[in-house]
């Protein structure tokens, strides 16, 4: 029976399911010249949601539902951070979504639930938990890709994301099926201690395959990337950004507790599968900074540029995870925080410079950016620079943690292809401060900021703060080393 | 304010660079004062070095010292012996010449151009100044940055080329060096700070690793044969300004770089590897020397002599550990090493003004062609001996800074191996023909072309710049003893180090 106890250990998601409802209910009772409220509304709720997890998080963290959802410092973290991420998406969203009169309300009642998602699936004990948070989340995605209904590119997208989707929750439904047929739990400790002296290796390895499809899907690591691009480009700017940046908070998390906390790590001696896993993680890594970086070099439009060049994260972000100890996974994490943080600002920034009948996403639409807004040229400067990791900027440091990581698990190769893709990956970005900055604007394209002031600040604030973390990273790092000590 | 004196030198541009860009294009005058005043005040900052730094020891001084991210031992850590001081004064004293050098000539948004080579000069400071390897890797990155934006907005016509390379080449070089340097913090067990380092034993297998590693990163900045070919392009794109601050500070990093990681850190594998070295300083001595002969592009001919004065620096250090391990001569390697020390600042200002030079002939015609030119001496009176000057000190006439260096380098080598002098040599006389030929097709003779004609002399702001180069090229060429004495005990140091192996 859930006690008290399990609903205080859940309430930050209580809270938002029952807050998601009321802001529905809300936006079917508000006139239209009302509707600015449910934006203020939902950003307030996402902000205290996040203050609820991390002033309710408990001393050395608890679990709820005999262990089927656990809250820790991983969970913690990632939570606070993918909440506060989307009510930043919030406010960049309000002046694109009015502009183009997409439904309000729906936007913000899906991107919700989806939180929420993302919540269940970072806080999973069990495979289902694990099962039910993706299908939330992506469920909910699905749906916000279409939002934009009028647009044939945009269903496109949808239908393609919700196909391939589908197929991979199948993939990993599957080996879950597998992993329970081997180890008899659903638990995903109980299945790390089965796991050890098992006899069902063969099993447990076709189960870890199909898991990995799953968590390569959700991450989109290559070969599992192909939605990427199309989702990327096909959805409205304000849905790409969500999907851009806490949705990878929550791939994290999911591969996180499924390999680490299920399949086995190397700390404490039992290592499990463990050396298979690393094993599929570098190779996927491998592929997917290749794929990612290459592919980017030749995209002219700019949101399939970022698609490519989260593909190319998403390996880097690998990079950690091989490690498979604690040293990794926080740098991993680091890694994804940081790059949910740069990503806002960059599709932010396209939100932005866009407005109704003028989507800005060539990348020549940036021509000559510095002479028209050398403020937000300068924005998109800090943020090109963060993704393509160059010091002093946010991005550095992740990447600089994932090559240690890398290194520290005695994988000199992986660090050194990590490298080499860097420099590969570095021209794509320079590229898009090459237009900005050494072209001529483009007459015939005429980009200005959005009137919308608060949208203005909040990504100036976002883009700045990429350079002031760029030296105050230190308390971060620590607090993402601190949720996996111990 | 003393013991910050460092921090003070780094961020004073940097924060600088504020009210610069605040100044914004509304007015450009303002901007262009405030940023003389910040660059002049970082110059002075520098002089309050020169009595603070304690010459006689040659150590590490003026140490700074603060936890960075105390979870991975990282520490924002500054120190500096003498090559650093001689280093940052000289980045100071080239930067406000620099600014001077722009005053009128950039019309286009100064206010941006003057905060860039303002951050440029802070994170310039910020490589000579830092100990924490990461520390130094962010400095060293960070500062392509500014550099990237100079070349690619101020430009010439095929700027984003030149740029791209330039960033993309650098960065290329650069990477690899992180790797080796997470490399070292695994080994070292939790420490980037360069004495660690140092510290740590290392089989001479991996300091081959290592030894590529840093060399790929510092032979592109310095640059070294066969990873040069971003620099004349760099250059002769870049606004004369950005040219000036590339040639006369950032190739030293390069060689800053060699001191500071290859020699303390792999010591045996440089020894092993000298060889290449000393090979590739005399290619690109001589082979860089004739490529030079053959320009039609002033700044070309400029940048490929840049490269070659650059192996005598390379040439210098390296030839220490000959001298040192096989001849045990270590007074020749002393000798060298503070020729190549003294080759770089003297580089600094002869390039630096070469460079300024040709951006006050470009400035008046557009063109950087040597065959535009010719007879400029019978309109610009008043120019055409600092050209003559400057260009003698380029060849490396004695009484200039350019010859002390070069020749010092060449006495180290004729105690190694007198066929190194005799290669090295060279230099004297390729560097006097291509030099000396350009002044002859640019000065000399009859005027052929109409526009030269209607160029008008130097003015005073022009006479400033120019007087001021001419000065620390005078200076050191007939009075090098301060310059020698500043860096001295620092170079002993490192001699001493180069005969203790790792392995």
């Amino acid at each position: 029976m859930p006690g008290i106890n399990d609903i205080v250990t859940l309430l930050p998601e209580v809270y938002l399911v029952v807050a998601a409802c009321v802001l529905l209910l809300l936006d079917a009772f508000l006139k239209p010249s009302q509707k600015d409220a449910v934006h203020w509304l939902s950003v307030l709720v996402l902000l205290v949601g996040a203050y609820l997890v991390v002033s309710g998080q408990p001393a050395g963290g608890a679990t709820a539902f005999n262990g089927m959802f656990v809250r820790d410092g991983v969970s913690e973290i990632l939570k606070t951070f993918s909440l506060v991420v989307t009510a930043v998406i919030f406010i960049y969203a309000r002046p694109y979504l009015k502009d183009r009169a997409i439904p309000f309300g729906e936007f913000y009642t899906l991107s919700i639930f989806a939180s929420v998602g993302i919540m269940f699936l970072v806080s999973a004990g069990s495979l289902v938990t694990v099962y039910l948070g993706l299908e939330l989340l992506t469920l909910s995605s699905y749906a916000l890709v279409a939002l934009n209904r009028d647009s044939g590119l945009s269903s496109e997208a949808a239908i393609k994301y919700f196909v391939l989707g589908a197929l991979a929750s199948g993939m990993l439904l599957y080996g879950m099926s597998m992993v329970y047929g081997a180890t008899h739990s659903l638990d995903l400790r109980t299945i790390h201690a089965a796991i050890v002296g098992t006899e069902w290796k063969t099993l447990l390895l076709f189960g870890l395959v199909f898991m990995i499809v799953g968590i390569g899907f959700k991450l989109g690591a290559a070969p599992f990337h192909m939605w990427i691009p199309d989702v990327y480009q096909g959805s409205p700017t304000a849905v790409t950004v969500f999907i851009g940046s806490a949705q990878k908070l929550a791939a994290f998390g999911m591969a996180y507790r499924l390999l680490s906390t299920g399949m086995g790590d190397i700390a404490g001696g039992t290592t499990g599968l463990a050396p298979q896993w690393q094993l599929m993680l570098a190779v996927l890594a491998v592929i997917s900074l290749a794929i990612g970086n290459l592919v980017a070099l030749v995209q002219t439009n700019l949101k399939r540029v970022l698609a490519y060049s989260t593909i190319s994260h998403m390996g880097y972000l690998m990079l950690g995870l091989v490690n498979a100890g604690p040293e990794g996974y926080s740098a991993s994490m680091f890694y994804a925080v940081s790059y949910a943080l740069t990503s806002a600002a960059a599709f932010g920034m396209l939100i932005v410079l866009s407005r109704a009948g003028f989507e800005c996403e060539e990348v020549d639409d940036l021509k000559g950016l510095n002479q028209r807004s050398p403020w937000f040229a300068f924005m998109m400067l800090l943020v090109m620079f963060s993704l393509a990791g160059v010091p002093p900027l946010f991005g550095f440091y992740g990447k600089l943690l994932v090559l240690k990581a890398a290194v520290d698990a005695g994988m000199l190769w992986l660090a050194i292809v990590g490298a080499v893709f860097a420099i590969i990956g570095l021209y794509y970005y320079l590229r898009v401060v090459k237009v900005m900055y050494f072209d001529a604007p483009n007459e015939a394209v005429d980009v200005r900021a959005t009137p919308d002031v608060t949208s203005r600040w909040v990504l100036s604030i976002n883009a700045i703060a990429l350079l002031v973390l760029g030296f105050t990273w230190a308390p971060l790092f620590a607090w993402c080393q601190k949720a996996f000590a111990g | 304010m003393s013991n910050h004196l460092l921090s003070l030198l780094i961020w004073l541009p940097v924060v600088g660079a504020i009210p610069v860009l605040l100044a914004g294009s509304g007015r450009p005058g303002l901007a262009r004062w405030i940023s003389l005043l910040v660059a002049v005040a970082t110059f002075a900052a520098s002089l309050a070095l020169l009595p603070a730094y304690d010459a006689a020891t040659g150590t590490l001084q003026l140490t700074e010292s603060m936890s960075w991210i105390p979870s991975l031992g990282i520490n924002y850590s500054l120190a500096v012996d003498g090559i650093s001081v001689a280093l940052i004064v000289l980045t100071t004293f080239t930067q406000i010449l620099v600014i001077v050098g722009a005053w009128e000539v950039i019309q286009n948004k100064p206010h941006q151009y003057m905060a860039a080579m303002l951050i440029l000069e802070g994170l310039m400071i910020g490589v000579f100044c830092a100990t924490d390897a990461l520390l130094f890797y962010v400095f060293f990155e960070a500062m392509l940055i500014p550099m990237f934006i100079i070349i690619g907005i101020w430009g010439g016509p095929r700027r984003v080329y030149a740029t791209l390379k330039f960033f993309i080449y650098t960065f290329f070089g650069s990477i690899f060096m992180l790797v080796g340097l997470l490399y070292l913090y695994h080994k070292t067990g939790g420490s980037f700070a360069l004495a660690d380092m140092a510290n740590v034993h290392l089989t001479l297998t991996e300091q081959s690793w290592l030894f590529f590693a840093f060399l790929i990163a510092f032979a592109v900045k310095v640059p070294m044969v066969p990873v040069h070919t971003w620099l004349p392009d760099a250059h002769v794109e870049a606004p004369t300004g950005g040219s000036v601050v590339l040639a006369a500070v950032m190739l030293k990093i390069g060689g800053y770089g060699f001191l500071r990681f290859s020699l303390p850190i792999v010591p045996d594998a440089s020894h092993q590897f000298s060889w290449l070295i000393i090979v590739l300083s005399l290619i690109a001595v001589c082979y860089i020397g004739y490529i030079a002969l053959v320009q039609q592009d002033m700044k070309k001919l400029v940048a490929y002599s840049s490269i070659a004065h650059m192996g005598f620096v390379t040439l210098g250090i390296f030839i220490g550990f000959m001298l040192v391990r096989e001849s045990q001569n270590p007074d020749a390697a002393r000798l060298g090493m503070q020729g190549a020390m003294v080759q770089m600042i003297s580089h600094g200002f002869i390039s630096g003004a070469m460079f300024s030079c040709i951006g006050v002939l470009y400035d008046r015609l557009h063109s950087r062609q040597i065959k535009d030119y010719g007879g400029v001496i019978n309109v610009m009176p008043i120019f055409a001996p600092f050209y003559v000057l400057f260009a003698m000190a380029n060849s490396g006439l004695p009484g200039t800074s350019g010859f002390v260096g070069e020749f010092m380098v060449i006495l180290a080598a004729f105690s190694a191996n007198p066929w190194i002098a005799l290669f090295a040599a060279f230099t004297l006389i390729i560097g006097a023909a291509y030099t000396l030929w350009m002044v002859k097709r640019v000065l000399w003779g009859d005027i052929t072309n109409p526009h030269v004609k209607e160029l008008t002399d130097v003015n005073g702001r022009e006479i400033f710049m120019l007087s001021a180069f001419a000065a620390g090229v005078l200076l050191f060429g007939i009075w090098p003893e301060p310059l020698v004495h500043l860096m001295d005990a620092s170079v002993a140091r490192i001699v001493e180090q180069l005969a203790i192996s790792k392995v």
